[in-house]
């Protein structure tokens, strides 16, 4: 692992949670619902984690929690995307008639 | 290997970010999602190549089930109930959160150096990811209507909720210490019980700030689980969307004024006194043919949408309406403010999609000063943001919400499904003012009632 200890960690939190704030912080009432679906996409990215647990899993047990681990989290990922891409496309077809 | 995997989530990770913010214009927004989609498909790809990765057969099946079940479902579902499916998809994540702290907790080993900090982080992610799951699922079945959208309440309720949040910070600050499997399902319980209590008191009108809260749990969630596992990838996207929804969640309670703890602890719209004003003057109703003529015949129309267009999928007949004013001759606006509907947006969404063109619609501060010289405002399934109660009535549990001034335009024409309250609870002194005239029944028809006297003028 890359990471040296939890204080690298840290830093990258303190440097994302500015990223993620400054990301927002400007957008228009409009696209606050598409936005919020598009974060929701982003954490979808918990499926990388849910296959390293499963990928992990020895026991049927720890098999089991980790497949449904990696159910819900693709469900987040797809559902996410899916929704996201609806919402915005109504707006590029607006900005086509236009 | 380890490389390749380590460029591919650094890459990834950029990539989220740039996506995100490309998604904060509307010029850009399409392509924001394209991009976040891409680096998703890499980061899952390269995944796959982990060196010591077992079970790749069974990931693969997971990974296909989830997949379909959630984009099948995303695809056919209507637009107007999209913020329930958001709060689904949302609970997935933070549920796969929780069931990642549940197979390291239960494997008893998350081998690193310090191991008490990880084990903590797992713990932390599992409680707010498990908080999140059956939160935002109760959002959902609130949002659905397969449970009532009324607060629920019982005698010390905050009492009992804390003691089970309790159970579940105890449990959780034990599991640093041992991995008895009693003590892992306790906290499990315990948690998923909290999320559910949380939500339970929180009325339908303050679902959207939930859901959004919710979504920056399980962003945490993420970020927490991402320390655990040691992937830089989860936790800089957890991180940013823990922040960003953060914000996101105070903007909306901000525009609702509404606290973020109001929302959350105060339950609205119950025995509040002092919410009800002596509403003088009468409900007075009019046909839809002496409506159409108000509209037909006056210079400027604007038209105010709520919840209630949504809810009857009225979007459609609502365009055609404009397009036949327009035919007449008549100066058509759509207001838009910014908590009408389910989310902050949703309006805008559900008219974008029926074809209104995007110059069409206005905010609340672009259109606000405009009602006085509006002819006709027509209020189809709005209540709480056109309540004049907002300005004038401090003893109002909305007193203080910036609100659409329709009651200052000519005429008002209410369309509403039938004479009760609003999410609010609280009655509505413009539907008695002398210059409102309701027209009662579903949106959708009613629309059309009116596109049809319209036609014949």
């Amino acid at each position: 692992m890359m990471i040296e200890g939890v204080w690298a960690a840290l830093f990258i939190v303190m440097l994302a949670g500015f990223a993620g704030y400054e990301v927002i912080s400007r957008v228009p009432v409009i696209l606050h619902t598409p936005l919020m679906s598009g974060s929701n996409f982003v954490h979808g990215i918990v499926l990388v984690g849910a296959m390293v647990a499963l990928g992990h899993a020895e026991t049927g047990l720890e098999q089991t929690i980790g497949f449904i681990a990696v159910v819900l989290a693709a469900g987040n990922a797809a559902g996410g995307y899916v929704a996201t891409e609806r919402m915005l496309e109504m707006f590029e077809e607006k900005n086509k008639r236009k | 290997m380890e490389h390749v995997i380590q460029a591919a989530y650094f890459i990834a990770a950029a990539l989220f970010i740039f996506g995100l913010r490309q998604m904060s214009s509307p010029k850009t927004a399409r392509n924001g999602i394209l991009w976040a989609g891409g680096a998703m498909g890499l980061a899952v790809v390269v995944t796959f190549f982990m060196p010591g990765l077992h079970n790749i057969g069974l990931i693969l099946i997971a990974v296909i089930i989830g997949t379909a079940a959630a984009w099948i479902s995303a695809k056919r579902v209507e637009m107007t109930n999209m913020p329930q499916m958001v709060a689904i998809y949302n609970g997935l994540g933070g549920g796969a959160a929780a069931a990642i702290a549940a197979v390291e907790l239960f494997r008893g080993q998350i081998h690193f150096a310090e191991q008490h900090v990880l084990i903590l982080l797992a713990v932390i992610g599992g409680l707010i990811g498990a908080i999140a799951f059956s939160g935002s699922m109760v959002a959902f079945a609130k949002l659905q209507r397969l449970i009532s959208e009324r607060p629920m309440t019982f005698s010390n309720q905050q009492m009992v909720n804390l003691i089970v949040l309790g159970i579940g910070v105890v449990t959780g600050l034990i599991l640093l210490f041992t991995d008895a499997s009693p003590i892992i399902v306790i906290f499990f319980a315990a948690a998923l019980a909290f999320g559910v209590m949380m939500t339970l008191p929180i009325g339908g009108a303050d679902m959207p700030v939930v859901i959004s809260l919710y979504n920056a749990l399980t962003g945490m969630a993420v970020a927490f689980e991402g320390f655990a596992l040691g992937n830089a990838a989860m936790i800089v996207a957890g991180t940013v969307v823990g922040a960003a929804g953060t914000l996101l969640t105070q903007l909306m309670a901000k525009a609702m004024n509404r606290p973020l703890s109001n929302v959350l602890f105060g339950a609205f719209g119950g025995d509040q006194d002092g919410g009800d004003t002596e509403v003088t003057g009468s409900l007075k109703e009019i046909e839809p043919d002496d409506a159409a003529i108000m509209m037909g015949y006056a210079g400027k129309v604007i038209i105010v949408t709520g919840y209630g267009m949504a809810m009857a999928q009225a979007q459609h007949k609502v365009f055609e309406l404009a397009q036949q004013l327009e035919e007449k001759g008549v100066e058509v606006k759509f207001a838009i403010h910014p908590v009408a509907g389910r989310m902050p947006g949703h309006m805008n969404v559900l008219l974008a999609e029926a074809g209104v063109p995007y110059d069409k619609l206005f905010d609340l501060e672009e259109i606000n000063a405009e009602f006085q010289s509006t002819d006709v405002t027509l209020v189809i399934g709005a209540n709480d943001v056109v309540n004049p109660a907002a300005r004038s009535n401090s003893s109002s549990p909305i007193y203080g919400m910036p609100i659409l001034d329709v009651d200052y335009s000519g005429n008002v024409l209410v369309i509403k499904r039938g004479r009760g309250k609003g999410f609010a609870g609280i009655e509505n002194e413009l539907f008695y003012a002398d210059n409102t005239r309701m027209l009662y029944g579903d949106a959708q028809s009613m629309v059309n009632d009116l596109v049809q006297s319209v036609k014949q003028l």
